[in-house]
């Protein structure tokens, strides 16, 4: 197949795409010029600098504690001097949402560093012992038969709500991801002429998968671990709003939207602004994903 | 074929084999004296005792694992702590209304997903294409609850043109049945939407520059029957194993989407027994789930034939 071949005539609409030789502007170096160029790892990326600094700084953006009751001050709405009004408790919605950040981040990056780690191992291990792969492998086929919200739920419902467990919960749901991903590039660069020559010339197996094979899973993994802290989020929220998640005495956005929930038709405020921040977060990390999945493989940006 | 279709059923059955130990092991991998756990923290001793045998968790673990999985192989998944019901007949009583919605989200999904993945791809890197993309990205970030209260919220309580929440029986007519699941089915299918139609829109692109699709426009083939007809029939693979894996999606998304809405199904059920810690009931509906998921794809990947001659097996 030729993606150079020119559209027959009278059909410009499907034209095929030219493949992107020469850069159509004029390439600029460094940081700034990396950004110009994958405008959503810049979007994405200040998106998400922005929610870490809103929870690294929470005590001190106008915030009160987040978990100070005041019944008298029962469902107030957003004003002056609640931003986001106050819960069924007489909470303010707008510092525990603030607070919230804190969770949302821990669980999403807790969760993407762990099952990276983890994954990583498993996948090096099946791609590289043989005997391991088939039973490896269908281990994992079976992991990933069950949804993965209700194999985390499945763990959730016979631990303590924390948020130490929240991460454990939906890492073990996320392993069998990277595991396999891991496991595919392993098993493609083996059959490299490199690996094979380091192979042959008698590298031992440890300096081969330090030197020839981790490199070359950075890149997935950056991407895929982006995804997964996506997902990760989402199913921290998932396991609080359905009462599997964080103990409900610290404030994360499932908690609250849990709370505002049995109010929502009257109090709709109390389920929106933690709705919005949550779906705010998981764009940011998701843009910056698809960003690095374009910079990191342009072949794989190409199909999807 | 046939010895194909067996190979492909036989091969289900470790898979399979391993979601059961797990999902019965699950007991004992938790930290601490599961009976205890399950029982809560005002139990009294003896409430823990009768769980404890009730579970069988005096026994040693293999004998246990051999006579629960052979009570699952003829259809029995046991008693529910908290209500003394079997645990099937719980399961069939709330079927009817996740498998309704999760009906009509797949109809509704594939209707909508397909089309705007033909269209972005057809007219690739127009204002159409960057819409689907953006709607894309956006389908995969706002949270299902997050979709179905903003819905809700517009549709039901604002403009009240759908019910706000509940859900209807099929067998109360079809008009108000679906009405109750409209708004949960579009909630719930925004990831899978965008999910399909990213693969629609992926697989396309590559298609329309193969060159068949060329000769085809060379013979006149007026555009729709070069889109629908020779495109889309060979990207029919690829898109079709994306609604199985994405399925997943779907089970996940009805536990949050029920009690969004309030729709008394396996989700409900699954998270009352959560907050009960009713572990059998809880097992045995994400042993179901996990049976659907793998039969679902199973059925696709036998289905591969029917959209590609070319593969045989």
């Amino acid at each position: 197949m030729s993606t150079t071949a020119l559209p027959p005539g009278g059909v410009p609409a499907a034209a095929p795409q030219m493949p992107d030789i020469l850069p159509n502007r004029r390439a600029r170096k460094g940081v700034l010029g990396y950004l110009y160029r994958y405008p959503t790892i810049a979007i994405g990326g200040f998106l998400l600098l922005v929610m870490l600094a809103i929870a690294v700084f929470a005590p001190f953006l106008w915030t009160k504690d987040p978990t100070a009751l005041a019944p008298a001050m029962r469902t107030r709405p957003p004003g002056e001097r609640w931003w986001f009004g106050t819960d069924m408790l007489g909470r303010d919605v707008y510092s525990r949402v603030l607070y919230g950040t804190r969770v949302s981040l821990t669980v999403g990056f807790g969760v993407a560093i762990a099952s990276s780690i983890i994954g990583l191992f498993i996948g090096l291990v099946a791609g590289f012992v043989r005997w391991a792969d088939s039973i490896i492998m269908r281990v994992m086929d079976g992991l990933m038969s069950i949804p993965s919200i209700l194999l985390a739920i499945a763990l959730m419902a016979l631990t303590r709500g924390s948020v130490g467990n929240v991460i454990l919960a939906i890492t073990v749901a996320e392993i069998p991801r990277v595991s396999r991903l891991v496991r595919g590039v392993v098993l493609s660069l083996r059959e490299q002429p490199y690996v094979e020559a380091a192979i042959a010339s008698g590298t031992r197996t440890p300096v081969i998968i330090w030197r020839h094979i981790l490199p070359n899973t950075l890149a997935p993994m950056t991407v895929q671990a982006t995804y997964i802290c996506a997902s990760a989020m989402i199913a921290e929220a998932i396991l609080s709003f359905i009462g599997a998640g964080t103990p409900p005495i610290i404030p994360s956005w499932g908690n609250i939207m849990a709370e505002g929930r049995a109010l929502w038709q009257v109090k709709p405020y109390i389920v929106f602004f933690p709705a919005i921040f949550l779906s705010i977060t998981v764009l940011a990390v998701n843009l910056l994903g698809d960003g690095l999945r374009d910079s990191l493989d342009p072949r794989m940006a190409k199909r999807v | 074929m046939f010895a194909y279709i067996i190979r492909r059923i036989a091969s289900t059955i470790p898979v399979m084999a391993i979601v059961a130990l797990f999902v019965f092991s699950l007991l004992y991998l938790a930290p601490g004296d599961p009976a205890a756990v399950i029982a809560g923290d005002q139990a009294t001793p003896a409430d823990v005792e009768r769980i404890r045998a009730s579970l069988g968790l005096d026994r040693p673990f293999l004998i246990r694992f051999g006579e629960w999985a052979f009570r699952i192989i003829q259809g029995d998944l046991g008693l529910s702590i908290f209500t003394n019901l079997p645990v099937t007949r719980m399961i069939a009583q709330r079927i009817e209304p996740t498998l309704s919605l999760m009906v009509v989200t797949l109809i509704l999904a594939i209707g909508i997903a397909v089309p705007m993945g033909v269209v972005a791809a057809w007219k690739s890197g127009s204002w159409i294409d960057r819409m689907v993309m953006s709607f894309a990205v956006l389908g995969f970030s706002v949270p299902v609850f997050v979709v179905g209260y903003v819905l809700a919220y517009i549709f039901a309580l604002q403009l009240d043109w759908v019910p706000v929440q509940g859900y209807t029986p099929i067998s109360n007519g079809f008009w108000p049945w679906l009405q109750n699941l409209i708004l949960p089915a579009i909630s719930l299918g925004g990831v899978y939407i965008a999910l399909i139609a990213r693969i629609t829109r992926a697989t396309m692109l590559e298609i329309l520059q193969q060159d068949y699709i060329r000769t085809a426009r060379a013979k006149g083939a007026g555009q729709r029957t070069i889109l629908f007809l020779h495109a889309l029939k060979n990207a029919a693979v690829p898109i079709v194993t994306v609604i199985g894996i994405g399925v997943a999606l779907l089970i996940g998304g009805a536990v949050v989407t029920e009690s969004v809405f309030a729709i008394p199904g396996l989700g409900r059920l699954t998270v009352d027994a959560i907050l009960r810690r009713d572990y059998p009931v809880i097992q045995g509906v994400i042993l179901l789930f996990s049976f659907v998921y793998v039969l679902v794809n199973l059925v696709i990947d036998l289905s591969y034939t029917l959209f590609d001659p070319r593969i045989r097996y």
